[in-house]
């Protein structure tokens, strides 16, 4: 098999659930998981996690961190599906129900190395401003069915979201083989070797 | 301080406040300033400055627009504020190249390529110069003019004109002679016309150029002049221009007479015209005459009329005559006068060309004349030249507006001619944009003055360095420059006369005669960079413009239009320019054009294809990833595939191939009978069918399928939450809490587990004492318990005295079996056990999906089977007994109880009693009525002759059941008894909401059919009727057994819980499967046409093999009944319900009837729903015309139309081969007896032939008795028959459909399990062939032990 080069890639990422920037809450943990393709299996590593609850920080970032580690390796045969981290904060409202703050994802990068990203955060909202009052009253805020709906297209349509704030996720991504089954996702500048740059003189 | 300001004190005296808002001006909002602060602020003006001009019209004091915006428009700081090193983090950014203008730029990821243009700048004159003297203007416009008259001689246009005149006054001369007959006269006569207008407007342009060369010769000649008494005025000459005149003499005569010719020729042509157009105007004439007359007629007619009328009614009103109508008589035209012609033409040749016999003028200019030194000259013109000397110039090549080189500065010569001989070679990067080159003159050690600038054309690709002709490109400047020498200026108007008088203002102005082409390099390639694709669309769409916007858009489409305008505007099809139009209307013309009918859209999809069609359809990974993609069963939840097609294995698409390839062929190997494998094809295709569309409906989601939102609470379950605030957190008795419900797709193996509570039995079969045939039996094969009791005596016929108290009469344990996975419970004691266990048994669902679609076609049963646990001491000497036990377990199938997994799916749990299964025959065991009759327990029970287990399942989490589609099906029904059914239908369910309502269905087809049509008399089996023929009640009988022998599908497994489809009773024959409805709908027919009067009946009933006694109703709640349908007859005096799966009926009060509530009844011609206050058969009336009990559908308001019934007209029975039934019965036997094998791989199977044979005998009058009363007789016969043998078996009865319930039913039986060591088996099947392939199969299968 190793003579026939391999059939599966590898795709290794860890980091963290670093902060969120929510500035009408307080003390949120976080939940995430992985969503991906059929043809994608985790081969090591935690596909979801919950987080510890978190207060914002005395200073003026008003900073609620997590550093809640990540560390999960998948191997593939295809790209498509690709795996999407899908997050759900949540946090207690005024009566101290959980309600969720918030769902966002986003793709793990495919270019190996450390990328930042920041997620923006909603949360699905009441179809009717009477129904607004009632879930706000009652502590039942409208909720996906599944957080699982935010890294799919199908059937968005037919709801309507807030946003609510923003999330830090930091990622350390390796790949193995990616190269070797034709699939090219190093950065650019590192793809092409840098021939002699054009004369740019101007004509004498 | 803060008391308000009365507003006539900060307005004007006597002025009324005055809104402007009210008037309808915008008025901005005020910033929000409290009133005391307002207040405050209006009184310290007031008395501070009295003056009013802080306040506004309205009173209030001026204000701006509120400047604070309603959003923030600073950008959402997102890193920076949460990454404080941001600014100390360094980034590396790839270089990136300035791109100047991308359009032009030469295509970035093209190779930077060596480009050059090479410019030869090799001179400059000035055409005017400020430092001009007079004689330089003159002698700068005569050299314009020489050069105007070189340019004129060489083209010698006249020349040209005069000669194509000459031919084709020659073409119309044999044209008119025709030398050609062959030539039709139409076609001579019309060319003849086009040349004659062709000749005139030859004619016409050599009068015109002939003219313009004379006067040309004749300003040469002047300007000569002007120059000459210039010179001699001034005495002194600037410039070396010299004028000779060459005369050239002609022969006199010869010219004399081509000039009379050409004077004739043209006098005739003009007569011609001429009277061409008197032909023309008289015509015109004679028609206007023609009016005029018929007019004037008219005229004089209406006057008599007038008159008529004036004399017939004098004081009638009369006509007025419209003024102004009155043409004028029309004037002939005069003739042409041939002198008046010839004079005219006479005067034109005079004017324009040279007189006969005069001779030719021929200008030539030369530089030889001299120049007068300066001591000859005046002091104004020595400082003319010396200025001039001072005077040096250069220029700058700009590119792409900037500077890249400069000439060397040369200085001005008194020719004004500038000599700079200099080539430059342009490295170039980008593409040319624009070439520039600007004229500076220097003068003295002064300043630089830039005098003009001068725009040289881009080469084409075509001009390289070597072929580039040297051209001269005019420039001049607006400056305005006066000169205290003899210098004329710029800009300055001056005058060659003495009075001043025609006065010339001259600019500055010269030439440039340079070269602009491509460089080639070493190697002969020239260094051209390539045209970007912008520039030729738009240079192509340039040339193309004209043509398109002469024919118009539409004539694009239309190339005949295109090729009829070509002819028109006579292209000339030799100018490269037209080429590609040429070509296309030569294609055009030639009628072998093909013009496509229709649009390509994606016309260069081709062009992006990497791979070609055929090798992409060949690769197995792509297709895998279609098929995966369009969820086909087989490949839905395909995982991992693989990265290349080697990988793929050819077998990954064989289920499939033979899957398309089956469609069409009828398996049989499956089914055995032929029959039936059609009907699971064709219900296979049923199913697929359904199951797409189902597909495509799951894909369109509802707000609910994605959100989980509380519903709107009304008032009363909002004050119970707020009273639930104030409710203790952890109340002594909590109520219970509904659990939460699942959905199916976040599951996975082994998260679902079906929980099965045996609670207890009821009157289990007891073991019967071993017959008295074998008073003395071998110690070893007596029973455990029957040792223990040791009282040979107790042994007689009598049953109640068999037993004495105490002793174990069955000792039964319940195992669970589910997917192959059994589980069981422990042994109790006695025929009314009592376990109280939970069985825990795990479900996997087919290919690990565990979507809802997935969920509701899984088909497998829940086995529920009672055994009783029998001990046989083994020992085989005595004297081991008592130092140790050596017994053996046997277990005896005592029943079962078989639930569906889609029934507990659907219902979440199911609760209840069941009867259990027993066969008709269970040797070796016996109920024991008397017993219980005798301990008390009540007489209902006791007659109803079954034994009982209560159970408890439920799926463990509780999943969502899947949803119906939400689908409208087309119907052929009236529209307005639709809308009559779902009035009704709402109107039952307001009063209602539990009870059924039924009115209309889906037929196979999926539309909806109005319910009624499905009833109508159809005639059972003649067979049937004539086994009976003075019975009626043993004929219903036989015809509803007949109807439950037809299988069991529901509609569920087979759908998928979408929809609940109605087959016609021919559809439901032919197919041989069907839910509840259908066998209803089948019977209440048979019945109808038994002259019973019969009802369909809909209600909920406990669900099918379940069984409810009265007892636990209290356990039991609605959601454990299933909607379902049974039939209702009406015998003399009561009422008899039937239930059309089983084949059993009841009485109306019996309490055993698995019916619990009634909500509709349908007959052929109405619905009656049930608006009683009771919904229980016990308890209702079915006296259907009492409106107060009934509410009827068709009523006196909406009577009965008449609808036609979707039945056959009759059912058509074929007599079911008997050959055929017993040939199935001889393979279900073998196939059965090889299973039982395969279940016993470690064990030796024996079969004895003896018992077998007798077994077959046996089971014929099983079918005839139908299982009843049988047991006493053959129970006898087998112990006849085999005395020797310990005998445990029992016959199977079941409907046939396919061979897997077959096998899962003996399987599940257990009969295999024994591994005595010589046990012997035994098994027979027996086949009854009903009409129309209707098969009633009974295995009795049994194990034999043989006594010693």
């Amino acid at each position: 098999m190793a003579a026939a080069g391999p059939s599966v890639f590898l795709l290794m990422v860890n980091g963290q659930v670093e902060s969120a920037q929510f500035p009408e809450y307080d003390e949120l943990y976080c939940k995430y998981c992985f969503v991906y393709g059929q043809d994608w299996a985790p081969t090591a590593g935690l596909e979801e996690g919950i987080s510890q609850i978190t207060s914002k920080s005395q200073d003026v970032r008003r900073a609620l961190v997590w550093n809640f580690p990540i560390d999960v390796t998948f191997k593939s045969t295809n790209p498509y599906g690709w795996p999407q981290i899908v997050l759900s904060v949540y946090g207690p409202d005024v009566f101290g129900n959980d309600v969720v703050r918030g769902y966002g994802a986003v793709h793990v990068p495919f270019s190996p190395g450390r990328h930042k990203r920041t997620i923006p955060m909603f949360v699905p909202e009441s179809t009717s401003k009477l129904q607004k009052f009632t879930s706000w009253f009652m502590g039942r805020r409208p909720e996906y069915t599944d957080p699982k709906v935010v890294a799919q297209g199908e059937g968005r349509e037919v709801t309507r979201v807030r946003s609510q704030g923003f999330v830090t996720l930091l990622f350390n991504v390796v790949t193995k083989d990616m190269r070797k089954l034709g699939y090219d996702t190093g950065p650019p500048d590192t793809q092409r070797a840098s021939g002699p740059s054009p004369p740019q003189g101007l004509p004498q | 301080m803060s008391y308000p300001v009365p507003t006539y004190k900060k307005l004007p005296e006597n002025v009324q406040p005055r809104f402007l808002e009210d008037e309808g001006l915008y008025i901005g909002a005020r910033p929000e300033v409290p009133r005391a602060c307002q207040n405050i602020m209006e009184n310290r003006l007031l008395t501070q400055e009295p003056g009013r001009k802080w306040f506004g019209d309205d009173g209030r004091i001026l204000a701006l627009p509120n400047p604070t915006k309603g959003f923030p428009s600073r950008p959402p700081m997102l890193t920076r504020e949460q990454d404080i090193k941001a600014e100390l983090e360094t980034l590396y950014k790839k270089a990136v190249k300035y791109v100047h203008r991308s359009q032009h730029m030469i295509g970035s990821g093209d190779p930077p390529g060596n480009f050059q243009l090479d410019i030869d700048i090799s001179g400059l004159i000035f055409t005017h110069h400020p430092c001009f003297s007079r004689e330089h203007v003159l002698a700068a416009k005569l050299a314009q003019l020489y050069d105007q008259y070189l340019a004129r001689h060489q083209r010698n246009k006249a020349k040209f004109l005069t000669d194509k005149l000459q031919a084709l006054r020659n073409a119309v001369q044999t044209g008119l002679n025709p030398a050609k007959p062959h030539k039709s006269l139409d076609t001579t006569q019309k060319a003849i016309n086009e040349y004659k207008s062709e000749i005139r407007q030859t004619r016409k342009l050599r009068d015109a150029e002939q003219e313009k060369d004379r006067t040309l010769l004749k300003t040469i000649i002047k300007v000569w002049k002007e120059m000459k008494s210039l010179r001699e005025f001034q005495r002194f000459t600037n410039t070396p221009l010299k004028l000779v005149l060459r005369k050239e003499k002609v022969d006199q005569k010869a010219d004399e007479e081509a000039f009379e010719a050409e004077i004739q020729a043209e006098i005739s042509e003009l007569l011609e015209e001429h009277m061409e157009e008197y032909d023309q105007k008289m015509e015109g004439y004679r028609a206007a005459y023609q009016q005029w007359k018929a007019w004037k007629k008219a005229q004089r007619a209406k006057k008599k009329k007038k008159k008529q009328a004036v004399e017939e009614h004098p004081h009638g009103e009369v006509e007025q005559p419209c003024p102004g109508e009155e043409p004028v008589k029309p004037v002939p035209p005069e003739p042409t006068d041939r002198a008046l012609v010839e004079q005219q033409v006479r005067e034109r040749a005079a004017r324009s060309r040279r007189r006969p016999g005069e001779p030719t003028l021929v200008p030539e200019l030369s530089l030889a004349g001299s120049i007068s030194p300066n001591e000859q000259c005046p002091r104004a013109e020595v400082l003319r030249r010396e200025d001039v000397k001072r005077r040096s110039v250069y220029l700058k090549v700009i590119f792409n507006d900037k500077e890249v080189s400069r000439t060397d500065s040369r200085p001005l010569g008194a020719d004004f001619r500038v000599h700079f001989g200099q080539i430059f070679n342009l490295q170039i990067f980008n593409w040319p944009e624009s070439l520039t080159l600007q004229v500076y003159e220097t003068v003295g050690h002064s300043g630089t003055t830039l005098l003009a600038e001068v725009f040289l054309p881009v080469p084409e690709t075509t001009v390289v360095t070597g072929r580039a002709p040297i051209e001269e490109v005019e420039f001049s400047s607006n400056q305005h420059v006066t000169l205290d020498h003899e210098g004329v200026g710029s800009g300055v108007p001056f005058s060659f006369e003495a009075d001043g008088s025609n006065q010339l203002v001259l600019m500055t102005s010269g030439k440039v005669s340079n070269s602009v082409s491509w460089a080639i390099g070493e190697n002969g390639i020239p260094l051209i960079p390539p045209l970007s694709e912008q520039n030729i669309g738009f240079r192509s769409a340039l040339k193309r413009a004209d043509a398109i916007s002469s024919i118009g858009t539409s004539g694009l489409t239309d190339l005949k239009k295109l090729a009829k305008w070509a002819a028109e505007s006579r292209l000339d099809p030799n100018d490269p320019n037209n080429a590609p139009l040429m070509q296309l209307i030569s294609v055009a013309t030639s009628g072998e054009s093909y013009v496509p009918e229709f649009f390509r859209l994606e016309q260069l999809q081709q062009e992006f294809n990497f791979v070609s069609d055929e090798e992409l359809n060949r690769s197995k990974r792509f297709r895998l990833l279609c098929l995966r993609s369009q969820e086909v069963p087989e490949f839905r939840n395909y995982k991992q595939i693989p990265a290349y097609d080697r990988e793929i294995m050819e077998k990954v698409f064989q289920d499939y191939e033979k899957r398309l390839r089956d469609r069409n062929v009828i398996e049989t190997k499956d089914h055995i009978d032929t029959h039936r494998a059609i009907v699971a094809k064709y219900l296979q295709q049923v199913r697929e069918s359904v199951i797409n569309r189902f597909l495509i409906a799951k894909h369109h989601f509802l707000l609910s399928d994605l959100i989980v939102e509380e519903e709107v609470p009304n008032i009363s379950i909002l004050g119970l939450s707020l009273f639930k605030l104030a409710e203790q957190k952890r109340p002594l008795r909590p109520r219970r809490k509904g659990r939460k419900k699942v959905t199916a797709q976040t599951l996975s193996d082994g998260d679902i587990k079906v929980l099965v509570n045996v609670i207890r039995a009821y009157d289990i079969p007891v073991r019967k004492p071993t017959a008295s045939k074998f008073q003395q039996p071998a110690r070893s094969s007596r029973t455990f318990s029957e040792k223990r009791a040791a009282s040979p005596t107790t042994r007689s016929p009598t049953h109640s005295a068999d037993y004495p108290l105490g002793q174990v009469l069955v000792r039964p344990f319940v195992e669970v079996s589910f997917q192959r996975t059994m589980c069981h419970t422990t042994t109790a004691e006695g025929p009314n056990p009592s376990w109280n266990e939970e069985l825990e048994l795990p479900f996997r669902a087919p290919n690990g999906d565990y979507s809802t679609a997935s969920l509701q076609s899984v088909k497998d049963d829940v086995f529920i089977n009672i055994f009783d646990e029998v001990l046989y001491d083994v020992l085989e000497d005595d004297r081991e007994r008592g130092r140790g036990i050596h017994t053996r377990i046997e277990r005896h199938w005592l029943g079962s109880v078989k639930i569906p997994f889609s029934t507990i799916y659907f219902q979440a749990k199911i609760d209840g009693t069941f009867k259990i299964d027993i066969p008709p025959v269970l040797l070796g065991y016996s109920k024991e009525r008397s017993l219980i009759l005798e301990r008390g327990f009540d007489a209902a029970r006791s007659l109803s002759a079954g034994s009982y287990i209560t159970l408890f399942i439920t799926i463990e989490p509780q999943l969502v059941p899947g949803e119906s589609v939400r689908e409208k099906f087309d119907s052929q029904e009236d529209e307005k008894l639709l809308q009559a059914t779902e009035k009704f239908q709402t109107e039952c369910a307001l009063k209602f909401p539990h009870r059924q309502c039924l009115t209309t269905v889906t037929d196979i087809s999926g539309k909806t059919v109005f319910v009624t049509r499905y009833l109508k008399p159809l005639s059972p089996p003649q067979e049937l009727l004539d086994a009976h023929p003075n019975d009626p009640q043993a004929t219903a009988e036989l015809v509803a057994r007949y109807v439950s022998l037809i299988p069991f599908l529901p509609d569920t497994v087979s759908f998928a819980g979408i929809c609940d489809l109605w087959s016609t009773s021919d559809q439901f024959l032919d197919l041989l499967a069907g839910d509840e409805e259908e066998h209803a709908v089948l019977l209440c027919n048979y019945f109808l046409s038994l002259g019973k009067k019969a009802w369909l009946m809909m209600g909920s009933a406990i669900p099918e093999g379940a069984w409810y006694t009265e007892r636990n109703t209290r356990l039991g709640s609605h959601e454990a009944w299933g909607p379902t349908a049974y039939v209702l007859t009406r015998e003399q005096s009561h009422y008899l319900i039937w239930n059309p799966c089983t084949g059993h009926f009841y009485g109306q009060f019996d309490t055993f009837c698995p019916l619990k509530s009634v909500g509709c009844l349908i007959g052929p011609d109405n619905i009656w729903f049930n608006t009683q206050r009771y919904d229980s058969p016990l308890r209702i009336n079915f006296d259907v015309t009492k409106p107060k009990l009934w509410k009827s559908f068709f009523s006196r308001s909406l009577p009965y139309p008449g609808l036609s019934s979707v039945q056959p007209e009759e059912l058509i029975y074929q007599c079911t081969d008997k050959a055929a039934a017993a040939e199935l019965q001889d393979r279900i036997e073998k196939i059965l007896k090889e299973k039982i094998m395969d279940w016993r791989p470690r064990h030796l199977t024996r079969w004895n032939r003896y018992c077998t044979s007798a077994l077959r005998h046996f089971l014929p009058v099983l079918e005839r008795s139908r299982g009843e009363d049988a047991e006493d007789d053959h129970r006898a016969e087998l112990l006849k028959q085999l005395g020797d043998y310990r005998f445990s078996g029992f016959p199977l009865h079941m409907p046939y459909s396919e061979l897997k319930p077959l096998t899962e039913a003996v399987y599940s039986t257990g009969v295999h399990n024994i591994d005595v060591p010589n046990v012997e088996f035994a098994l027979a099947v027996y086949i009854h062939p009903y009409p129309k392939n209707v098969l009633s199969v009974w295995i009795y299968v049994a194990s034999l032990i043989r006594n010693r």
